[in-house]
């Protein structure tokens, strides 16, 4: 019983993992709560391009402070927030199609950044962390920042809750009660934008989609209700990361696709195994 | 329009009840250089239940749209008793059932919730009040029973009253409905359209884009016949002529001649997508 124990507390005796802990259950949830709406409103692929066009960002950050991570997080959110905010813009005209205008702004957002990163010689070891997060490396200021702007995000989403969800169902109601639709899709954006700033240390650009659509799609398999939905997709999302925490210390994985892969779990189970709409049970 | 119902955001729009309802002057609306309404001019008094039949892409959607403010007009205006459509929320839109995501998850009074949010402003939540409206809302269209059901399992009728039912507590003035008709069986057919007669009991105006010419002559007050222009508009005998028809469709739709000496019509195609432009 004891050692069944240890094998839970062990991996806890280093400060690094306590806060890698705990940085990776606020950004699960984070993540979790906020790609409700990704997944609501058929964005998956806009979150995958802003989580990518954050990297040159990044890279100028990187490049500029001759290769301290301290102020990363900063430039990762000004590359996020302004590219949120393009993207909105761009997709209003109707010339290019918005998943057009997305790969555009993706792609090249992120070789400008590999290309920027690459100048430096030594770049390798920074860049995989870029990619795949680098859950252990959180300092305690990286914490902080991430538990204030989660919060942030959070309390956003809680007092924008009947705003958002009328925009994201109606938005031709949202225009005859008079609200400021095009202000709260950008409050929305910007929300997104803060969430893959937050998101990129611990589980990178590269698999930042999978924390924001898996818990909120196998949410939306289980629910029925927008609330319901948040709630269940940010329990998913922590115990994925709890989950993938656990596995990188003890197989060796790192951490991000450790959590992404625990995240994909969860969702085929309930994709196979739903009580009523199973795949398993539809076969027979 | 009751105190009430007043926007938070705007406070201070006025109603003078001695105009119209609604008044559309010289409106038009041009989409890469072509007309999608040309100089549409009318108005409607409190109550009047008004139906707005023409062919595809006659722009009646189009209209609904701007008079909803949704979309910008390219010139004329638009008055909501009076004054400015700036800051009234005392239009209801209700869209046609294939725009609607039936699979988002919301239960049947928190889609009518949803209208009460022009009257509850921001960061604040729903009171006690507004849950009396919603139920009353849902009472007067027959769904108090379906409430916690997620709209996703509702019939298209059910589906249609749901949002009725959401126009009624957003205490809207000026009710407008897409097509709502479209796809429902009569017996649904009929219980929309004698809820639509209750709303003119409350003095609530109310506009309908529909293809059903025969329900546009015998459930409204008046017809609009329009393409691109208003081609006629008043009472649905003197409008609803084979005369006017042919000139509103003309090669869209094959005129018959009723027993009734009424002119029916059967358009080309009705469903699911209506014009966009």
């Amino acid at each position: 019983m004891a050692n069944l124990l240890n094998i839970f507390i062990q991996p806890f005796s280093y400060a690094f993992m306590v806060r890698g802990l705990a940085a990776s259950v606020i950004v699960g949830v984070v993540c979790a709560v906020v790609g409700v709406y990704v997944v609501l409103r058929g964005m998956a692929f806009f979150g995958d391009a802003l989580a990518h066009a954050v990297l040159p960002g990044v890279a100028l950050g990187y490049l500029i402070s001759g290769g301290s991570r301290e102020t990363l997080f900063w430039w990762a959110l000004g590359a996020a927030v302004l590219v949120a905010l393009a993207v909105g813009r761009v997709s209003k005209h109707a010339e290019i199609r918005e998943d057009t205008a997305i790969g555009i702004i993706f792609a090249s957002m992120f070789a400008l950044g590999i290309a920027l990163i690459s100048t430096v010689r030594s770049y390798t070891v920074d860049l995989s962390h870029f990619l795949f997060g680098d859950v252990l490396g959180v300092s305690s200021r990286d914490l902080v920042l991430t538990a204030v702007f989660g919060a942030l995000i959070l309390l956003a989403i809680f007092f924008f809750y009947k705003e958002f969800l009328v925009l994201s169902f109606d938005p031709v109601l949202s225009a005859t009660l008079r609200l400021p639709s095009s202000l709260l899709n950008n409050l929305l954006f910007v929300l997104m934008a803060l969430t893959v700033s937050v998101a990129m240390q611990t589980v990178g650009v590269a698999l930042m989609v999978a924390m924001l659509v898996t818990p909120a799609a196998t949410a939306s398999l289980l629910t029925h209700r927008l609330w319901q939905g948040m709630l269940v997709s940010a329990c998913i999302g922590a115990i994925s990361a709890v989950t993938g925490l656990y596995m990188s210390y003890y197989f060796n994985i790192v951490s991000g696709s450790a959590i992404v892969l625990t995240a994909t779990f969860i969702f085929a189970m309930v994709f196979l195994f739903h009580p009523r709409r199973g795949l398993v049970w539809k076969r027979k | 329009m009751t105190a009430t119902s007043i926007n938070p955001l705007h406070p201070h729009v006025p109603h003078d009840p001695d105009a119209p309802i609604l008044e559309v002057q010289k409106l038009s609306v041009r989409y890469d250089g072509h007309f999608a309404l040309e100089n549409i001019t009318f108005h409607l008094h409190a109550g009047e239940r008004v139906a707005v039949v023409g062919p595809n892409g006659a722009g009646k959607s189009t209209l609904f749209k701007v008079v909803s403010g949704v979309l910008p007009p390219s010139s004329g205006e638009v008055k909501i008793s009076g004054f400015g459509p700036r800051g009234h929320i005392c239009i209801a839109y209700v869209p046609q059932r294939s725009q609607v995501d039936w699979r988002f998850p919301a239960s049947v009074a928190d889609v009518v919730m949803m209208g009460r949010i022009g009257q509850i402003g921001f960061f604040r939540w729903p009171r006690r009040k507004d849950w009396d409206i919603v139920h009353t809302a849902l009472e007067a269209v027959d769904m108090n029973t379906l409430a916690d059901r997620q709209i996703g399992e509702l019939s298209g009728g059910q589906q249609q009253r749901t949002f009725l039912a959401r126009a009624l507590a957003q205490e809207a003035q000026l009710v407008l409905m897409d097509e709502p008709l479209n796809g429902l069986d009569a017996p649904s057919q009929e219980a929309i359209l004698s809820l639509l007669e209750k709303l003119q009991h409350e003095k609530i105006t109310v506009m309908v884009a529909t293809h059903d010419l025969g329900q546009a002559a015998t459930h409204f007050d008046r017809v609009m016949l329009l393409n691109q222009r208003i081609i006629r508009f008043g009472p649905p005998h003197e409008v609803l002529t084979s005369e006017n028809l042919l000139h509103a469709y003309s090669g869209h739709a094959q005129l018959i001649q009723s027993v009734d000496g009424l002119t029916t019509l059967a358009d080309s195609c009705c469903d699911g997508e209506d014009e966009n432009g």
